[in-house]
């Protein structure tokens, strides 16, 4: 059997390609699920986080409100601090090993790896969205307060739809950064791409050949995912035109649009103005 | 005389130890269309902005219905939902379409079903003329466009009063016509409002009263008569003077 394997470059890269085909492949479902779940579940921490550090306080709160938000925030400051400035590598096998030797809560390899990654992603995600919420216009905030929304509603309505938008670009960079960096978790055993790529290239001391598939299949997986956070931007951005919304027939013939029949001349004059510019 | 909606009591604001507000003291009455004039910096802005509470006013009285807004806790949400406000920066939201704009508070504050809020956001879009452009996003739309978007919005929660805090500030000459036309409307129709302006033209032929201030108080008020044509102190004279030359 030995006699025949393959003994150039690309003899063996093709070799493990097709006799590992499954292996990979499988590495690099578990490296997209862990990727994927572990940035959304971040960005759901962040966003959490990021409200509760922009909730307003007004003087006129009663002490209670202030000292269980003072708490808080200070917990969350900590919280954020302390996985934004530690290895995630140094984290995983931190709270893998930790929890099974001095806690009764036994994370099984999968848990730790979600676990970890989320609330890694998390802590980055925090300041994203901090930052997101106050980029957005002061303006927007005080629209939605004179027509009576409350925090929570200006917040889920009006700030968090354009916060969102304005991060997309960092959350696909914490879905990149995730896609390749869930390789550190292959120290606490977590079977993803890496692992598999360092398992099948061990199997023939193949590791250059092993892990030109890897590096491929990385690519594969990061490009892809920049494409699509594109695309959802592009989504989000709505079309770059409108239709003019006109019971006139006539109107879409002729390329103006006199409205109201009856309405003051300048606002038909307004209107025609608005036709022709888009 | 018809009912007093709104009174404002001695009210001051200030910001660190910078006085912006002192001791103003008037009333709002059902149908009143109040001018603010004045100065820039002299207070009119953060007269109206404490009127509705964007700015939490140092001392003083906001009493609406003859409740005191100022003396408890109260439901700053729920008492602007009754306020509505027109902003200089008019203040859409740029991730809603025009129409989403005049809904969202229907459906999320007062609770109304959609097509109910739909119905009465196209009834005031097309009061405004801006019915044809209930697709489009507020980035799309020119700066006059957009002002009367926002004050089909606020019409749209039903208010019972209506401030405006320069809304033709921010706009091309050639816009301001058609914003002030729509102003012009409501207040025959018999809108409370409360306007902060530079058009003198405005507030003297629409108005019903005007309020002159000048460094945080309440220099000279009353009838657009009295005030434009007969105006008692020297400093209403000067601004007013300066004003109409210009």
């Amino acid at each position: 059997m030995t006699s025949s394997l393959p003994t150039d470059y690309w003899g063996r890269v093709v070799y493990l390609a097709s006799h590992y085909a499954g292996s990979f492949l499988n590495g690099a479902w578990k490296t997209i699920a862990i990727a994927v779940v572990g940035t959304a579940a971040g960005c759901i921490i962040g966003f959490l986080v990021g409200i509760i550090q922009t909730i307003p306080v007004s003087p006129k709160d009663p002490w209670y409100k202030k000292a269980v938000l003072k708490i808080v925030r200070l917990i969350l400051n900590v919280y954020v601090e302390v996985f934004r400035g530690t290895p995630m590598m140094v984290q995983a096998m931190f709270i893998y090993f930790g929890a099974l030797q001095y806690t009764s809560l036994k994370l099984s390899m999968w848990s730790a790896a979600f676990l970890i990654v989320s609330i890694n992603t998390g802590a980055y995600m925090a300041e994203t969205v901090r930052g997101g919420i106050l980029s957005i216009d002061i303006g927007q905030t005080e629209g939605a307060k004179a027509i009576g929304m409350s925090h929570f509603q200006t917040m889920l309505y009006v700030i968090f739809p354009q916060a969102l938008r304005n991060i997309i670009p960092q959350i696909g960079n914490n879905l990149i950064i995730n896609l390749k960096d869930s390789s550190v978790l292959s120290v606490i055993g977590t079977i993803e791409l890496f692992y598999v790529a360092k398992q099948n290239a061990g199997t023939y001391y193949w590791y250059f050949e092993a892990m030109t598939i890897a590096m491929i299949l990385y690519l594969i997986m990061t490009l892809t995912a920049s494409r699509l956070l594109r695309w959802w931007e592009k989504k989000l951005d709505g079309p770059a035109n409108y239709d003019l919304a006109t019971t006139d027939t006539l109107a879409f013939t002729s390329g103006l649009v006199e409205y109201p029949a009856d309405a003051d001349d300048h606002f038909a004059e307004r209107n025609k103005e608005g036709g022709e510019e888009r | 005389m018809s009912e007093v909606i709104l009174e404002i009591r001695h009210l001051s604001k200030t910001f660190g130890t910078n006085v912006v507000l002192r001791d103003i003291d008037f009333e709002v009455r059902k149908g009143d269309v109040i001018s603010i004039i004045g100065a820039s910096g002299s207070g009119k802005s953060t007269l109206l902005r404490c009127t509705n509470f964007l700015e939490t006013p140092t001392s003083g009285q906001i009493i609406y219905h003859g409740k005191d807004l100022t003396a408890s806790r109260i439901d700053e949400a729920a008492y602007r939902a009754r306020v509505g406000m027109v902003f200089q920066s008019f203040n859409l939201f740029n991730n809603m379409t025009v129409l989403q704009n005049c809904m969202t508070g229907q459906i999320r504050v007062l609770k109304k079903k959609k097509e109910e809020a739909e119905a009465e956001a196209r009834k005031y879009l097309e009061h405004v003329g801006m019915l044809p452009y209930i697709n489009a996003k507020p980035r799309q739309l020119s700066g006059g466009q957009k002002q009367r978007v926002a004050i089909a919005r606020a019409l749209a929660m039903g208010p019972e009063i209506l401030l405006f805090d320069e809304p033709t500030s921010a706009l091309d000459p050639e816009m301001v016509g058609e914003v002030l036309a729509v102003m012009k409307d409501l207040a025959a129709s018999g809108m409370t409002m409360m306007v902060v302006t530079h058009e003198m033209a405005f507030a003297r032929d629409i108005s019903s009263q005007v309020v002159f201030m000048k460094d945080g108080v309440i220099c000279e008020q009353g009838s657009p008569d009295q005030i434009f044509k007969n105006p008692q102190r020297s400093e209403t004279k000067d601004f007013l003077s300066r004003f109409m030359n210009s």
